[in-house]
């Protein structure tokens, strides 16, 4: 029968186990957290094996599912019309990925704006709560010790911004055929990128405050930590994309692979300035008189 | 988008290759099987949310703790203050569990997962999603989410009992480690995180689809307003719910890694949480009700024999409530002790909702004038939303008022009026959508007097359980305890009997299932007639395996 015959252009995927392996290494990876952070089901706090062991089989699962994406782009699978739907997913993706970033900032921003008022939400002083918030009259609160921005986050700054260059360089390298220049291109972004994470670690290393006990720390930490875990996972993708183009993968026609991971390091990047300009630079200026 | 714009010359493929049974419902990359899936976790989701309602009606029937307690020395063997403070317990995890499985797990898993897979594709001419593997794991992802949560309602509190009692806004300090300190909680953030994900990709995907894989001719202007509603939808998760993952981490390492985000005595704020919680939430009212939104439109339409009152109106007016959901949020938290200022400009944004909600509904009502209605089953569930809705969004616009809000905070007026607008409103866009599609996708008919039966008696019984309710709530009864003053006695017994006819109703609702899935009358490809003019109609019933192989050409005339 003529009409069985599939005369469009979308990809219609074969079945497939990883959906259901990845839910239950994900339900795995929750109960082990659970397990590690609180002890459940007879087993102690702080037993890790179940969670090491749901982190590798989440890990596992996306090597295989992606490791199959590749094949069926090889396979032919991926044509025009597919490929412009990669695109809108990648931007989809990035776009919840932004709004992730909007709470710790929110967090951020509500701290700094209003320390001072919240000084004085406690009229007692008998108050148990009273010396604790008394303390964000001044800033820095009393214990910590803010970053001079104009020393080591300048200088990933500047870090990460020669990262963006490099990457555009592999980029347009790529594009016209340049295989060589396009791999020196991802050697260098790839090292700029370990480089970053290299100078973060020192500067979380002599961070005169702490994640736990104080608000600062907290807010501090978790907004450029989880940059720092985009960092990672931009470098990975990125070192993905090298591997492929060794192995003989990317064409200058087709290498969506390779600018998805282009735009998630862009993405890392600008979330960087913000951070640079609103965690380090804005308070220092402004409440300390840096 | 009449039928007769669509060139019906596609292909009508009933030479299916379904794979073998393991293979096509766990590995599924069919949008239609798993909008199946996602419509059958629903239903169980829904029992079970459905069940814990029941406690709450039971319990409430009279004053004093009663029934709970009871269970309590049944199943724990506890006697007198203790059992009593067990049930305490027992009933804050109940309320809280009924709210989170309602809304995560049978609401949108249903409207999104089931109906939104399964019409958008057929809507829009595609063949299936634009990312079908992704789509599956969203599909387990909701339910490993859903085996976090009932797990958590078995492990223990930290502070007697067991499950997470701080109600589904899991606001700190309760959900914090001074209000529940054990692994209960932790289980429930892990739950949201993960039934999170699952729908943020499946967010990813709708929009992929409806940007993408439209048929050829169909512009976004003369896109089904289903599909219209799901995009909005989409967007909508795709934007909220990574700032409430954000406000879960924050509370997760509050709770296991000392940070201060929530704790005051470290310089945090617990209103910041419900900041970014209803950040999330309030979006997420509107992500429950505009699949309903579309469904009803086309129902409506329909049943009218007309092609709906406004249609550009009705798809921008989505969009409109979608944009200012964004920026009403602190109208849950009027509370909390914010300056006028602040309480002026929410209550403004508030109330500018309801216009494009207004022209939804007048719409709707000028669809239905003048045509030639038939008061098929759906219809009624249709009608019955259009009525319900509306009666919860009037008292929402009272509640919207700051000053009026100062008194009505936290009583049963709010538990009546959220329920009026999801309980009675998504919930019956649910059921209409559900008798509406049924057909098309099962390809039995089912006997229209036990769907119409269905409808009266829980129409009957669900006003009788939520409209007393207003009176408790004005009269100053709060939300959420467990006990209350005899003087409430009166309209709380209405109540609890509202509830049991509306059981009454559900076992109708699995009388007329079994019936039709028993009989298997076999299905029209399009019972509806000439009102039907959406694609899914062209198709047979139930559609092949893979349709459109040919994609559907959608003629341009310059119009819709």
């Amino acid at each position: 029968m003529a009409h069985d015959e599939v005369r469009h252009d979308y990809h219609l995927v074969n079945p497939s186990a990883w959906p259901l392996l990845g839910s239950l290494a994900v339900s795995t990876l929750a109960v082990g957290g659970v397990t590690y952070m609180k002890g459940l089901f007879g087993f102690e706090k702080g037993s890790w094996y179940l969670m090491a062991f749901g982190f590798a089989f989440v890990a596992y699962v996306m090597f295989g599912w992606w490791r199959e994406v590749i094949k069926e782009s090889r396979g032919g699978d991926h044509t025009p019309v597919v490929q412009i739907g990669l695109r809108y997913g990648m931007l989809m993706f990035i776009a919840s990925e932004v709004m992730f970033f909007v709470a710790w900032f929110w967090s951020f921003f509500e701290m700094t704006i209003f320390h001072g008022a919240r000084a004085g939400v406690t009229f007692d002083s008998a108050n148990v709560l009273y010396e604790g918030l008394s303390a964000w009259s001044s800033w820095p609160p009393p214990g910590v010790e803010t970053f001079n921005p104009f020393h080591l986050p300048l200088i990933n700054t500047m870090i990460l911004l020669l990262s963006g260059t490099t990457v555009t360089w592999a980029h347009h390298a790529l594009q016209h055929g340049n295989r060589k220049d396009t791999r020196n291109g991802l050697i260098l972004t790839i090292l700029l990128g370990a480089l970053f994470t290299t100078v973060q670690v020192i500067e979380y290393a002599e961070a005169g405050f702490s994640y736990s006990g104080t608000l600062y720390g907290s807010a501090f930490f978790m907004a450029t930590g989880f940059h720092g875990a985009h960092v990672l996972i931009g470098t990975i993708f990125l070192a993905v994309c090298l591997f492929r183009l060794m192995a003989g993968g990317f064409t200058p026609q087709k290498h969506f692979g390779f600018e998805a991971a282009a735009w998630y390091w862009h993405f890392v990047d600008v979330v960087w300035l913000f951070l640079f300009a609103f965690v380090y630079v804005a308070p220092y200026l402004i409440l300390e008189g840096g | 988008m009449p039928m007769d714009e669509v060139a019906l010359d596609h292909a009508h493929d009933d030479h299916d290759h379904k794979p073998g049974f393991f293979v096509r419902w766990f590995m599924s990359t069919n949008h239609k099987d798993i909008g199946t899936l996602y419509l059958i976790f629903a239903l169980i989701a829904g029992i079970v949310g459905y069940a814990l309602s029941g406690l709450i009606r039971w319990e409430l029937a009279h004053p004093d703790i009663g029934p709970l307690m009871g269970m309590m020395e049944y199943f724990y063997g506890l006697e007198g203050d203790a059992a009593r403070e067990q049930a305490k317990q027992f009933y804050n995890t109940v309320i809280t569990y009924h709210g989170l499985i309602m809304i995560f797990f049978m609401v949108m898993p249903a409207l999104i997962g089931g109906f939104g897979n399964w019409f958008v594709p057929l809507m829009i001419g595609a063949p299936d999603m634009a990312f079908p593997r992704m789509n599956n794991i969203s599909f387990w992802l909701t339910v490993a989410g859903f085996a976090l949560l009932i797990m958590s309602m078995f492990v223990p509190s930290g502070n007697g009992g067991n499950g997470f009692g701080g109600g589904w806004v899991l606001y700190p300090p309760l959900s914090g480690l001074k209000g529940h300190s054990g692994p209960a909680m932790d289980l429930v953030i892990l739950s949201l995180h993960t039934v999170g994900i699952a729908s943020i990709l499946g967010a990813i995907n709708f929009i992929v689809t409806i940007l993408n894989m439209r048929a050829p001719g169909m512009t976004m202007h003369k896109m089904p307003l289903f599909a219209w509603s799901i995009l909005v939808t989409a967007a909508l998760l795709l934007l909220a719910l990574p700032v409430l993952a954000g406000a879960l981490t924050m509370l997760l390492t509050d709770r296991n890694f000392g940070s201060q985000f929530f704790v005051p005595e470290g310089g945090g704020d617990p209103i910041m949480f419900q900041h970014l919680f209803w950040f999330f939430g309030h979006p997420e009212v509107y992500i429950m009700i505009l699949p309903g939104f579309g469904i009803v439109s086309h129902i409506i339409s329909t049943f009218s024999k007309k092609p709906i009152f406004g249609y550009l109106g009705m798809a921008y007016a989505m969009v409109a409530i979608g944009v200012i959901g964004f920026i009403v949020w602190a109208h849950h938290m009027y509370t909390v002790g914010m300056p006028v200022d602040m309480k002026a400009y929410f209550v403004a944004a508030t109330m500018v909702i309801a216009v494009p909600t207004g022209i939804k509904i007048f719409s709707w009502i000028a669809t239905m004038w003048g045509g030639s209605i038939t008061f098929a089953v759906p219809m009624q569930w249709a009608i019955g939303f259009i009525f319900l809705f509306t009666l919860g969004g009037v008292t929402g616009v009272v509640l919207a008022n700051a000053g009026v809000d100062h008194a009505l905070h936290d009583t049963y007026y709010v538990v009546a009026h959220f329920h009026y607008v999801l309980s009675l409103g998504a919930v019956f866009a649910l059921f209409a959508g559900w008798y509406y599609w049924f057909e098309k996708m099962f390809g039995v008919k089912y006997n229209g007097f036990l769907g119409g039966l269905h409808f009266w008696v829980t129409f009957i019984g669900s006003n009788m359980i939520f409209f007393p309710q207003h009176f408790l709530g004005l009269n100053g009864m709060p939300r959420r305890y467990v006990d209350y003053n005899p003087a409430y006695e009166y309209w709380h017994y209405w109540s609890s009997i509202g509830y049991a006819v509306s059981a009454v109703g559900t076992g109708i609702f699995f009388l007329c299932m079994a019936d039709a899935f028993l009989r298997r009358r076999k299905a029209e490809a399009n019972p509806w007639g000439e009102g039907a003019t959406t694609l899914e109609w062209t198709l047979p019933s139930p559609p092949p395996f893979h349709q459109y192989n040919t994609l559907p050409r959608v003629k341009d005339t310059g119009d819709h």
